[in-house]
């Protein structure tokens, strides 16, 4: 009696001894599967954050939506590089700008800055302020300027300034993420954004003079 | 004010532009214009997700099995 105990749970033992790294396996192919469904769902839900900043990286629609595509397949099939717990819209945007970079989507390089008008700070501020005539009302006047014209005035901003406004500003990024994005320092970012923003600036002031 | 405006400035440094504006009519006028610009020119860019753009990303997802 005592013999075919121990006989049996020496069985019992064997089998668990066998089909436990099976089950160990189950569960962890199991779990690397939820896991996978999880941050797929999850840049999903970031796709339409992804693609406002990929708009504008891009000169047209059509383009961004081909970048957005080579993005997301790249995405899904490396996801096992993204680190949990950190910034995955961040993650999403580090793809699409090297892809957009790989591509050769950048062919016009960045001119010389001595060939762009730029300005200081206050130029648009001071041009609308003199065709108002008036002291201008701060909130209000920016309704002076068309939308079209806002696009057309980045769409002019050359890449690598244009870059680093569209993650600022429309992407909302930090200057640590948005550096850890480009792969460039902090400071060029700070640096871009500022010629950045007076270009920007420069080409609404001339709708306005004109 | 470039970072004021991008709230990317440490607590003293916030403080310190705070005062200067609640100060200076001069920068204050020009901040509120900053602030209204920058709002207008994210509304300018709000181009919304085509709905096929999505559907077509989420069938880049593995498939279950």
């Amino acid at each position: 009696m005592q013999n075919n105990r121990i006989a049996m749970e020496k069985r019992i033992g064997r089998v668990a001894d066998v089909s436990e790294p099976t089950q160990t396996d189950a569960r962890r192919i199991a779990e690397e599967a939820r896991d996978r469904v999880r941050f797929e769902e999850e840049a999903l839900e970031l796709s339409d954050q992804v693609f406002r900043v990929a708009r504008h990286l891009v000169g047209s629609r059509e383009e961004a939506e081909d970048l957005m595509q080579e993005t997301y397949a790249r995405a899904f099939r490396s996801w096992r590089s993204f680190t949990p717990g950190t910034n995955l819209r961040a993650w999403l945007l580090r793809i699409l700008t090297n892809l957009n970079i790989d591509r050769g989507r950048r062919i016009q390089r960045t001119p010389q800055m001595t060939s762009i008008d730029e300005h200081g700070d206050y130029y648009l501020y001071d041009k609308l302020e003199e065709a108002e005539g008036t002291p201008l009302d701060e909130e209000r006047v920016v309704e002076r300027l068309s939308q079209d014209s806002i696009v057309e005035a980045l769409a002019h901003v050359p890449h690598d300034f244009r870059d680093v406004l569209v993650l600022v500003d429309i992407g909302d990024f930090s200057y640590a993420d948005t550096a850890q994005i480009l792969d460039i320092p902090i400071g060029t970012v700070m640096s871009r954004l500022h010629r950045a923003r007076r270009i920007l600036k420069g080409e609404l002031a001339e709708e306005v003079v004109n | 004010m470039q970072p004021y405006l991008d709230r990317d400035l440490n607590e003293e440094q916030m403080l310190e532009a705070e005062a200067h504006l609640d100060d200076c009519a001069y920068c204050r006028r020009r901040y509120r214009f900053e602030v209204s610009l920058r709002r207008y020119v994210r509304t300018a860019m709000n181009e919304p997700m085509p709905l096929e753009l999505k559907a077509k990303l989420a069938a880049l997802r593995t498939p279950l099995h």
